[in-house]
């Protein structure tokens, strides 16, 4: 239901964005500015979202969190983690991260190909839309299949719909033991490895392939994961190792993604696609593999073009991630219909055009 | 029941049918009134409405032609799958088309290596964990109508499951679907890979119950069979205790594969047949699955049987193999049948509520037998609070059926008044219409209008359904108001 009170906060965005519409000022939607690097160059006039904060309600044994969008996304996980709780998606915070701004980025982490995506644990969510009006979508609930799915729609949005003013997301448990193994594997090989046990009843929560080592995170019941363990062999690493390992991937610290400027690809696959032949471009120095290799990350100026038309072959898409020539086109291009229907549904979200204009595409 | 679809259409019924033998063959195309009548109702039969025509196309290209030509004159057309639906979501149109995909059933591609199997929208959903089984794969939502249901109709109406706490929802488990618009227009959301560029629009797609287009392939998830199962089944005297032990088994950090609740209106209904051996003195049955490797299970049963005890429970029963496992499910899959042996008729809802408020709603339950004086049996998917209120009733004694409908319409007012939906997995189709405007305002309706029109311009795609109109809501609301039992009167309403 519409709220009957408009919080004084909200009251004053819904000011924002009359003035917004009847002077056609862009309004730029910013959290903690940590992913302002993704997507096109976001324009119009900030509107910063974290005065507008605060965990509204919190019920562990429901599996269930509704959070304010300018919550800093580390004090929810912060508190999730005083219940042995967690997001599953292990969202990338890329520094002081937003909850607003983590679901309208839509960005998943390692577990993503265990757990799901962001989207998939997104329950209910409100927004101020174009004409100002406060709406709310799904709810608190698992299971919600009245009217269309607008919550999900939100998820990597990219504030392209209207200002998320609140979220309600699925929690996990925070899984009882995880343990992680190294192997050393070339890439053609690696592929082949990672979909073989990805299509057996194994505890993997994650992988990543680098430079000739696969690292795969193995989480769930104690016996479980044990039992995992022995069955696939490598090297066990320490779980300070291991723990600092997988945050420092989520958050793209490693070495691969800090060493030196050259823009980042990032290309998503089907399971079996083979490795990414684009002359001598790629090696395996600047390629490093994610989510059975479904996510590849790709450093180096590689020529756009050609690389989507490659990955559209093999039924992917590429996003330039990081740095390089958003010129290009940070996304894959959309041919109509779906483009018409990208601008359809604008229309309806945000008639004026007035938020993040271009973020998504040049026309939206 | 009483639905009137309230969209309204100009076509001529000889140049139609003329139009549609250019598109599909005769045979699959059905315009007598005796061939039409199965094609009346879908597994919500107390609404009926007979079609112009249906027509059944054997290819994308035939429905794209039926499409194209109903968009051309005007056509309404509903689509359909099996016709299982339980919320009139595939209730034809008396001006339209109904678009059966029943014909296009292949199973196209199971890819072992990628996970996925690739499959037309008139698959059933059995079928497709069936194909994927050789390879140790399956497809992890089971509705419980999943012999007979289709791919096409779960991905419609986002079906859900026994064991979708644990493994999701059809949204979770679908990668991409291939879809006409309502124009004809062919377009592909999702992909085989992780995402898609854009907005998600497969999300919104999912659970749109046949408005925003007509699915013609799928590409689903399939993921590695569980080597094995075993079920706790756990007996209390209220069901409050029941409550708080499925609570306390999310806050000791397991999820079960399968969590359910039964009251003892269906135990007693269903024991003298399936003999699973559940305690007829119990108030509330609670079953409980944990599904691994045998190590998980062991472990995972230990701590389920812990916390259940510790919860109250007057009695605890482990499956020892897998025949006693399917004998417990057994009971709570046979409890709308069960039910139906009972009593003539019967009325299913669906409402979800936070599962904080199980106790509440179910004492509110109780009050509102006697306040209609119909009996109410309920399951319950405790896991994800979902409850399934089966309502006693007889079509034949005058009066019965309009009582069922409005103790239906109190359980979902109410279920909204807890922060919860009208609808956890049946859809709102043509039965729940009236329960949208108590669910959401004007403008979340009118957004949905605008989403509706970003597809469908024309408004021929299913219409009347899923999305009331205002005017029916304000109607709607005139109605409750008037006849003075307005459930919630702090709810705004228009």
């Amino acid at each position: 239901m519409s709220s009957v009170t408009i919080p004084p906060v909200l009251a004053q965005w819904q000011e924002r964005i009359a003035d917004a519409c009847s002077t056609g000022t862009a309004i730029q939607l910013r959290g903690g500015g940590s992913k302002a690097f993704y997507g096109q160059r976001p324009e119009g006039e900030v509107l910063d979202t974290r005065s507008y904060n605060g965990i509204v309600n919190y019920e562990p044994t429901e599996l269930v969190v509704t959070v304010r969008a300018g919550t800093p996304l580390a004090e929810l996980e912060a508190t999730l983690a005083q219940q042995q709780q967690m997001l599953a998606f292990e969202p990338p915070h890329f520094g002081p991260a937003t909850v607003g701004g983590c679901v309208a980025a839509g960005l998943s982490g390692p577990r993503r190909a265990r757990a799901g995506s962001l989207r998939d644990f997104v329950l209910g969510a409100q927004l101020l839309d174009g004409n100002g009006k406060l709406l709310s979508f799904g709810g608190q609930v698992m299971k919600n299949v009245a009217g269309y799915d607008v919550s999900r729609l939100l998820a990597g949005s990219l504030g392209t719909l209207g200002i998320i003013t609140e979220v309600s997301l699925k929690v996990l448990p925070v899984p009882q033991s995880e343990q992680t193994r190294v192997f050393s594997l070339q890439q053609e090989k690696v592929l082949e490895v990672m979909r073989q046990w990805a299509g057996k009843p194994l505890p993997i929560s994650g992988t990543a392939w680098h430079d000739g080592r696969l690292h795969v995170r193995l989480s769930g019941a104690g016996s479980a994961v044990e039992a995992a363990a022995v069955k696939l062999g490598g090297e066990s690493l320490s779980p300070e190792t291991a723990q600092q390992y997988w945050q420092q991937l989520r958050e793209q610290e490693t070495a691969f993604f800090r060493a030196g400027s050259a823009p980042l690809w990032r290309v998503a696959l089907p399971a079996t696609a083979p490795p990414l032949a684009l002359d001598t471009l790629l090696d395996d120095s600047n390629t490093l593999l994610e989510w059975n290799g479904t996510q590849r990350w790709l450093r180096g100026t590689l020529p756009g073009p050609r690389l989507r038309q490659l990955v559209s072959r093999l039924g992917g898409h590429a996003t330039l991630f990081r740095s390089g020539d958003k010129e290009q086109g940070v996304f894959t291009p959309l041919a109509d219909p779906m483009a018409t229907l990208h601008t359809n549904l604008k229309k309806e979200f945000d008639p004026a055009g007035i938020f993040n204009p271009g973020r998504l595409y040049p026309s939206l | 029941m009483t639905f009137s679809n309230d969209a309204r259409f100009d076509v001529t019924a000889g140049v139609l049918i003329k139009r549609l033998l250019a598109c599909v063959d005769r045979q699959s195309l059905i315009t007598s009134k005796e061939s039409l009548r199965p094609y009346e109702c879908d597994g919500l039969s107390v609404y009926r409405e007979t079609p112009l025509a249906v027509a059944i196309p054997e290819s994308e290209a035939q429905a794209q032609a039926v499409l194209r030509t109903c968009h051309e004159l005007g056509v309404p057309v509903v689509p359909r799958g099996a016709g299982t639906g339980l919320s009139g979501g595939a209730l034809p149109h008396s001006q339209g088309v109904v678009l059966s995909m029943a014909k296009m059933a292949s199973i196209l591609r199971i890819d072992k290596d990628a996970q996925i199997a690739v499959v037309q929208p008139g698959v059933r959903n059995l079928a497709i964990s069936e194909a994927a089984e050789p390879h140790g794969l399956y497809y992890a939502p089971d509705p419980s109508s999943q012999i007979a249901c289709t791919i096409g109709g779960n991905v419609a109406e986002n079906s859900g499951g026994v064991h979708c706490l644990k493994y999701g929802l059809t949204v979770h488990n679908v990668l991409r679907a291939r879809v006409l618009l309502m124009n004809g227009d062919c377009v592909e959301f999702g992909s085989e890979a992780p995402d898609s560029p854009g907005l998600d629009l497969l999300a919104l797609f999912i659970g749109s119950e046949g408005l925003l287009g007509v699915v013609t392939e799928v590409s689903v998830k399939l993921i590695p069979r569980p080597e094995c199962a075993r079920l706790v089944m756990a007996s209390f005297d209220n069901p409050n205790a029941a409550g708080n032990a499925v609570a306390a088994i999310i806050s000791a950090g397991i999820i079960p594969a399968g969590l359910e609740m039964m009251d003892k209106a269906i135990s007693e209904a269903v024991e003298p047949f399936v003999k699973a051996g559940y305690d007829l003195d119990a108030a509330a049955i609670l079953l409980a699955e944990s599904d691994g490797t045998p190590a998980e299970v062991e472990a995972e049963i230990t701590r389920m049987e812990t916390v259940l005890r510790d919860c109250g429970a007057r009695s605890l029963k482990v499956s020892d193999s897998e025949q006693q496992r399917l004998l417990f499910w057994a009971g709570r899959k046979a409890a709308f049948p069960a039910i139906g042996r009972i009593s003539p008729d019967y009325y299913c809802m669906d409402g979800t509520i936070p599962r904080k408020h199980l106790g509440a709603m179910l004492s509110a339950i109780g009050d509102m037998e006697k306040k209609y004086g119909l009996g109410c049996a309920n399951v319950f998917h405790a896991g994800d609070g979902n409850l399934h209120p089966l309502i006693m009733f007889d079509a034949n004694i005058p009066g019965d059926l309009v009582k069922a409908e409005q103790f239906g319409a109190e359980i979902l007012e109410l279920s909204v008044s807890f922060g919860g939906s009208i609808t956890g997995e049946h859809g709102v189709g043509a039965e729940k219409i009236n329960q949208m405007c108590i669910q959401y305002g004007p403008e979340e309706l009118s957004r949905f209008h605008g989403i509706k029109h970003a597809f469908d311009p024309a408004g021929l795609l299913n219409p009347g359904k899923a999305i009331p109109t205002l005017h029916r809501c304000a109607e709607y609301g005139a109605m409750v108001v008037h006849g003075g039992q307005l459930p919630f009167p702090e709810i705004p309403r228009f």
